[in-house]
């Protein structure tokens, strides 16, 4: 199928199209703050804090008087960053299993799959936690515990899609040419699985934004000075009852997050071929 | 979505409230929040301040005790009397008196108490106090003579401290986990993590407590601790942990809010043994550096009072010395550059989790950024902050309140955390220490106050406001904190 066509018939998905306008949307915030901010946010400046909604700054400022545009800015990239290197790990160590799992079945697939359920067994929150404990809590941690989490969903989709590729004729043609079931798998079934990893990797993308922001809420993210949505959120939260905007901006901000790449991945699936939707729910 | 599950949990948490305010009407037990959790239970082996705040005047009790002004005030002494040259005091017991063990309390257990704080090996954090003492001698079960080696202004105020309370030779040992005095509330036991509960103590021979139970709960976290107070969970907070929340108790008829003020100087400590700390312009620069306005209305929301030394400001020794390093970043930045950091350099900064800290710290960080000065903020937990900090000096920069009274003689031992070693001041803490003529006190104390803000040993910061939140139906806590401690006895609810 056609890239282009493909494409074409997905921005006539409604839910896509918001999606997509939402994420490209929290992407450009992301990128613009990594060049450049209305404010420097490690400026401190009392005099100016719990500011309202103004000119100057469009969203007021913070507990710290710093710009709380700024702040969400710098918030939204330090969120899409661990989200996207979370994605990453899960991708690059998820993937492959999976694929080797299809490709020689017998022991090798048994011991991945019962690896991954071993993983599965942990809800991604406690795992999270221990490994956040045991390493010291920081972004990075955070960024390993949530992509830890996304193996065995990859390693799951790339073989779910990957043993139905293996049955077909042409893996079949691959094989009588002397073909490796390793060179199989990168030439021939994994470019066919392809918009499948995409789906989930959007999915996927939204949850570690979540789970970066749970994190952080409870202290086990980002660290001050620098600063991410669960971040922002968890400082606002002593002054909710003062200030509720404070807690209100960063947490309708994780909200619309969330919701754009959901919608994102949702347009994305439909669009793709349906056989595949059966797969992408897993 | 975890706002709007707080929201209803808290809907919940009031209905909750509502049903049981009659019930709890009659209540004679009380549950008080503190931010942290002592290390163990004996005050005479500790330093931080917890323990004091969990068996001072209620478990433990000393020769004298001090009240919530400051005074001095007959305890397990009921009366004394001290020699015209001022170097002996004859203390007369309290008789009848039991341990909560059931051992009795005599001249012995006083005896036993101040050998073992003032021996070789003594785990004492406050050895200054037993110092100046010459000889303990019981003269009989009741009268028991010390003799110091110079008169001294403050003894009295010093035996009164909870470094100093009397223990018992068959459980002074144990008191670190069971601790055992003579006070009106006893130990009941202690809950790792979670609280420690006292009952009264039905043998007092003194005033009785008006409450048959007394809860300490540990909330470190001060949206918890928030929490807690409006949910009901405990009665109150004698230093409340969120200032940015005493608005809404204060406006809030269930509840009052007790404003003091506490010895605690919060400081940015700084380790003047590592460098680049070492070096007198690096520290210099740093005070500088600071704006201590902006910290007290950014981190404590305006309460707290600078200070330029560390000294209370509310003590009729205190020398104001807020001037002797004016916030100047070009200033700072010309003397970093003289100590050979023209682009400033990186450091640590560890932060112990009360809010002053956590906050304060990344306020300080800004500040000093200024300077060219990076710091990487880490945030540790109280036993952590005492185990790198306190004890093994492994760190930069800290902050930290110091709440103990008077405790300017902590900068003439070199061994503590701040490791500054200055001869000068050494010897006139030691002058201090022996000189009992009011006048002489007041002149020495200031200079060694103007040494330390001289030589900018520390960052010196605000002290420390108490900004108490109770249940409006409770009366009797302390407004003030002369010396650390949550004396409950005279805590009572009124309805």
């Amino acid at each position: 199928m056609a890239e282009q066509s493909t494409f074409a018939r997905a921005l006539s998905h409604p839910s896509f199209r918001v999606g997509l306008l939402g994420s490209f949307i929290f992407i450009l915030l992301a990128l613009i703050s990594v060049v450049w901010t209305p404010y420097a946010t490690d400026i401190v400046d009392i005099p100016n804090r719990f500011g309202s909604f103004s000119a100057s700054n469009w969203l007021g400022t913070d507990y710290l008087g710093r710009d709380q545009f700024s702040l969400l800015m710098v918030g939204i990239a330090s969120s899409l960053k661990v989200a996207l290197l979370a994605v990453a790990i899960g991708a690059l160590v998820g993937v492959p299993l999976g694929l080797m799992a299809a490709a020689q079945r017998g022991w090798l697939e048994a011991i991945i799959l019962r690896f991954n359920d071993f993983i599965f067994a942990f809800p991604a929150i406690i795992s999270a936690i221990i490994i956040t404990t045991l390493f010291g809590p920081s972004a990075i941690n955070a960024m390993v515990a949530i992509g830890i989490f996304n193996i065995p969903v990859f390693a799951r989709v790339a073989r779910g899609g990957a043993l139905s590729l293996w049955t077909l004729e042409y893996v079949d043609a691959a094989k009588l040419s002397g073909l490796t079931s390793a060179q199989i798998s990168l030439r021939h079934i994994l470019p066919n699985v392809a918009s499948l990893l995409i789906v989930q990797a959007t999915i996927q993308l939204s949850l570690g934004v979540l789970a970066e922001a749970g994190l952080s809420y409870i202290g086990l993210g980002t660290q001050p000075p620098d600063t991410s949505l669960g971040l922002m959120l968890k400082e606002a939260q002593s002054f909710f009852f003062g200030f509720p905007m404070q807690a209100i901006i960063p947490g309708l901000a994780i909200v619309l997050f969330v919701i754009s790449f959901n919608l994102l991945g949702d347009g994305l699936r439909d669009t793709l071929d349906p056989k595949l939707t059966r797969v992408s729910t897993l | 979505m975890q706002i709007i599950e707080k929201t209803v949990k808290k809907s919940l948490a009031f209905a909750a409230v509502l049903g049981l305010s009659t019930f709890s009407a009659f209540a004679s037990d009380i549950r008080v929040g503190m931010v942290l959790e002592p290390p163990h239970l004996d005050p005479t082996a500790g330093a931080a301040a917890a323990i004091d705040e969990v068996v001072y005047a209620n478990v433990f009790e000393g020769l004298t005790r001090i009240d919530q002004n400051g005074a001095v005030q007959p305890s397990l002494a009921t009366s004394w009397t001290i020699s015209n040259d001022g170097t002996t005091y004859t203390f007369n017991l309290k008789q009848g008196v039991s341990f909560h063990d059931g051992t009795s309390f005599d001249a012995d257990d006083v005896l036993f108490t101040f050998e073992r704080a003032r021996a070789e090996d003594s785990t004492n954090a406050q050895k200054g106090i037993f110092a100046p003492i010459t000889s303990v001698t019981a003269i009989d079960p009741a009268t028991v003579e010390i003799k110091i080696a110079q008169p001294q202004g403050d003894f009295l105020f010093n035996i009164g401290r909870g470094d100093a309370v009397i223990v018992a030779p068959e459980s002074a040992e144990k008191n670190q986990s069971n601790p055992v005095g003579t006070g009106p509330f006893k130990f009941v036991r202690w809950d790792q993590g979670s609280r420690v509960i006292l009952e009264k103590n039905a043998d007092y021979t003194g005033t009785p407590a008006h409450m048959n139970k007394a809860t300490f709960v540990f909330i470190s976290d001060p949206n918890a601790a928030q929490n807690a107070m409006l949910a009901g969970d405990v009665d109150g907070f004698a230093n409340f942990p969120a200032p940015e929340s005493l608005a809404i108790f204060e406006a809030d008829p269930r509840y009052q809010v007790v404003r003091g003020s506490t010895e605690g100087e919060t400081i940015l400590s700084t380790n003047n043994a590592k460098a680049p700390f070492d070096d007198v312009r690096v520290r210099k620069a740093i005070a500088h550096a600071l704006d201590r306005q902006a910290i007290i209305d950014g981190a404590m929301f305006g309460y707290g009072t600078p200070i330029g030394t560390h000294f209370a400001p509310h003590h009729p020794y205190y020398e104001d010395l807020l001037g002797t390093h004016p916030r100047d970043i070009e200033g700072a930045k010309a003397l970093l550059a003289e100590a050979g950091y023209p682009e400033g350099f990186k450091a640590t900064f560890k932060l112990p989790p009360p809010t002053y800290a956590r906050r304060g710290g990344q306020i300080i960080a800004a500040q000093l950024r200024e300077i060219g000065i990076e710091l990487e903020l880490i945030n540790v937990e109280w036993g952590q902050w005492l185990e790198d900090v306190f004890k093994t000096k492994n760190y930069d920069l800290s902050i930290v309140s110091h709440v103990e009274p008077f405790d300017i003689g902590i900068y003439a031992n070199p061994g503590y955390y701040f490791q500054y070693d200055n001869v000068v001041f050494q010897a006139i803490i030691e002058k201090l220490n022996v000189t009992a003529d009011e006048a002489k006190r007041e002149q020495l104390a200031r200079a060694a106050q103007r040494i330390l803000a001289e030589d900018a040993v520390n960052g010196y910061l605000f002290q420390l406001a108490k900004t108490g939140v109770w249940n409006a139906n409770l009366e009797g806590m302390w407004p003030n904190s002369p010396v650390e401690g949550n004396d409950l006895t005279a805590v009572r609810w009124t309805n």
